[in-house]
């Protein structure tokens, strides 16, 4: 690991997007005026064609494509978590949730680490927001290579899916030969007797490095990437519960409806 | 028109009015008021204008309907049942736990609805959503979008009107049902969105208008849409809220209340000598 490769998850989804464009032909992306941002616009270069710049408008552009996805089209519909989850919440619920509908939300600019922007654009409340919503898929990935395969695995989710990518460049540690995307099963990154670190997206990363400053303190730490939040991997908590005796959640994102009750509401089911 | 397809027309028009009040008296809720302000472009859609088969209501290469007022679901589930698309008894568990007929239309429980609306503002959206898909597909389907004239007081409905503009999307055809009246009172009074038309041919939009209740104005009205391309097309229609029913007719009340027993009776008692009218 003497080079570590860092990249941007929204830099993966755009990537993604384009690369998987002549394998989906009815791939259709969506944007609302952020391409360069959220990185649709590498998707854009690739197929012109298939991409549809909504403008300033994410309200529409959440409706435009639940009924693109009625007409069979396989739909992602990209902005930053805050415009996305957040002011079109109730499209989201009404339009794309109550009929479960096969569209995608690539949400980029997600957590805190938006950072320059400030408070208007750190969005520490979407997967609250998400969660809420029956039948919605939740993936946070931790870095380039899970980014990547989560955005394939989302179109092949039946119904709505809401990915979460972040702006920040972050270590990629997962080996993409060998890497394997399992919607809804928390990856078991290292053992641990002691305590167990439950992390999703970029703060996956944080939470090895934080496990080797406990080794160094003679702390056995488990560290658990739950790159999927919705459905939850029951088992990986309950299993870490029991065999660990404490869990510390990290996320980007407010503790209140975010991974943390996530995890809390799963160990009282235990 | 030919007379007797008109006469035909008026009289499933009258039918399907009857379907309203029967459900909403069951439902002991409900919106009659814009329902009956929308029964004669419905049925003008359903029986002289869609491509649809209520056999197979998926089909892909169908017209759609997006009913954007979803709240008016009493008239456009009586257009359904009427057309075939499900027995008309249902139309007397509208509303009811359990039953198919929900409050607002489900396009996941039910035959023919092609997007779950309710929420004011969302169906127009989705209706560019469908269009696009069109377009993308080069199929010769058309999506009409039906909203209230309150209902363009939200400002999805003007972000979507700006998008099917700017796509070209000449295979949506919206109707504004212009009535008059939203459930706080006039549209005038409230927080006016008129004036209508020239608002929708600013964001350039093609603008049509008709008489609601005239079928030979419905069809000049639709057949000019035929013949539009580059814009998507917007047609205002000026409509009666409570049309049919004599006491529902004008009166902000009946936007949002279920008629009790008597006025039940009278109502149905009024839309039956309509329709031995149209019959004799």
């Amino acid at each position: 690991m003497a080079d570590v490769i860092k990249k941007a998850t929204r830099e993966s989804y755009g990537e993604a997007l384009a690369e998987l464009s002549s394998k989906y032909e009815d791939l259709i992306v969506l944007d609302a005026d952020l391409a360069a941002a959220t990185k649709t616009g590498i998707f854009k270069k690739a197929c012109p064609e298939r991409f549809v710049d909504c403008g300033i408008a994410e309200a529409n552009m959440m409706g435009v494509a639940a009924g693109l996805s009625t007409t069979g089209k396989k739909v992602f519909a990209s902005s930053f978590a805050m415009f996305a989850a957040g002011r079109a919440y109730e499209i989201i619920r009404n339009s794309i949730g109550y009929p479960h509908l096969n569209v995608n939300i690539g949400a980029t600019h997600a957590g805190i680490s938006v950072g320059e922007d400030g408070a208007t654009h750190q969005c520490n409340e979407d997967i609250a927001l998400m969660r809420t919503i029956p039948g919605m898929t939740i993936i946070n990935p931790a870095d380039d290579v899970e980014a990547k395969a989560a955005v394939e695995a989302a179109i092949n989710i039946n119904g709505p899916v809401y990915l979460r990518f972040g702006r920040l460049a972050v270590p990629v540690f997962n080996d993409k030969e060998t890497y394997k995307f399992e919607v809804g099963k928390g990856v078991l990154l290292k053992d641990g007797t002691d305590v167990t670190i439950i992390s999703t997206g970029l703060m996956v990363n944080e939470a090895r490095i934080a496990a080797e400053t406990l080794a160094a303190e003679g702390i056995s730490a488990r560290v658990i990437n739950m790159h999927t939040i919705k459905p939850l991997d029951k088992d990986i908590i309950c299993k870490a519960a029991k065999e660990t005796g404490v869990i510390v959640t990290a996320e980007e994102h407010s503790v209140i409806g975010g991974l943390g009750s996530a995890v809390a509401e799963v160990i009282t089911e235990c | 028109m030919d007379a007797s397809i008109k006469k035909q027309l008026e009289k499933t028009a009258c039918k399907i009015r009857m379907g309203v009040i029967e459900g909403v008296y069951n439902a002991k809720s409900g919106h009659p008021g814009g329902s009956l302000s929308i029964c004669d472009v419905l049925t003008y859609l359903y029986f002289a204008k869609l491509n649809v088969d209520p056999k197979n209501p998926k089909m892909p290469e169908r017209d759609r309907v997006v009913l954007s007022k979803g709240h008016c679901a009493p008239a456009l589930y009586s257009a359904l049942a009427e057309r075939g698309f499900f027995d008309a008894n249902e139309l007397k568990s509208l509303r009811h736990i359990g039953a198919m007929l929900q409050g607002h239309p489900d396009m996941k429980g039910t035959p023919g609805v092609d997007m779950s609306t309710g929420s004011l503002g969302q169906g127009i959206s989705a209706a560019c959503g469908m269009a696009l898909g069109g377009k993308f597909s080069s199929a010769p389907y058309k999506v009409y979008a039906i909203l209230g004239d309150g209902e363009i007081e939200e400002g999805q409905v003007w972000e979507a009107a700006m998008f099917a503009a700017h796509n070209k999307l000449d295979n949506l055809v919206a109707i504004v049902d212009n009535n008059g009246l939203q459930i706080d009172g006039k549209i005038t009074d409230v927080c006016s969105p008129m004036p209508i038309t020239d608002k929708f041919e600013a964001f350039g939009w093609h603008i049509i208008t008709m008489n609601a209740h005239d079928f030979d104005d419905i069809e000049r009205a639709f057949d000019e849409a035929e013949k539009i391309n580059g814009k998507p097309i917007m047609i205002v229609q000026t409509s009666t809220k409570g049309k049919g029913v004599s006491f529902m007719e004008n009166q902000v009340s009946w936007h949002g209340s279920a008629p009790n027993a008597e006025q039940y009776a009278q109502a149905m008692d009024e839309l039956k000598k309509t329709l031995e009218s149209l019959e004799g």
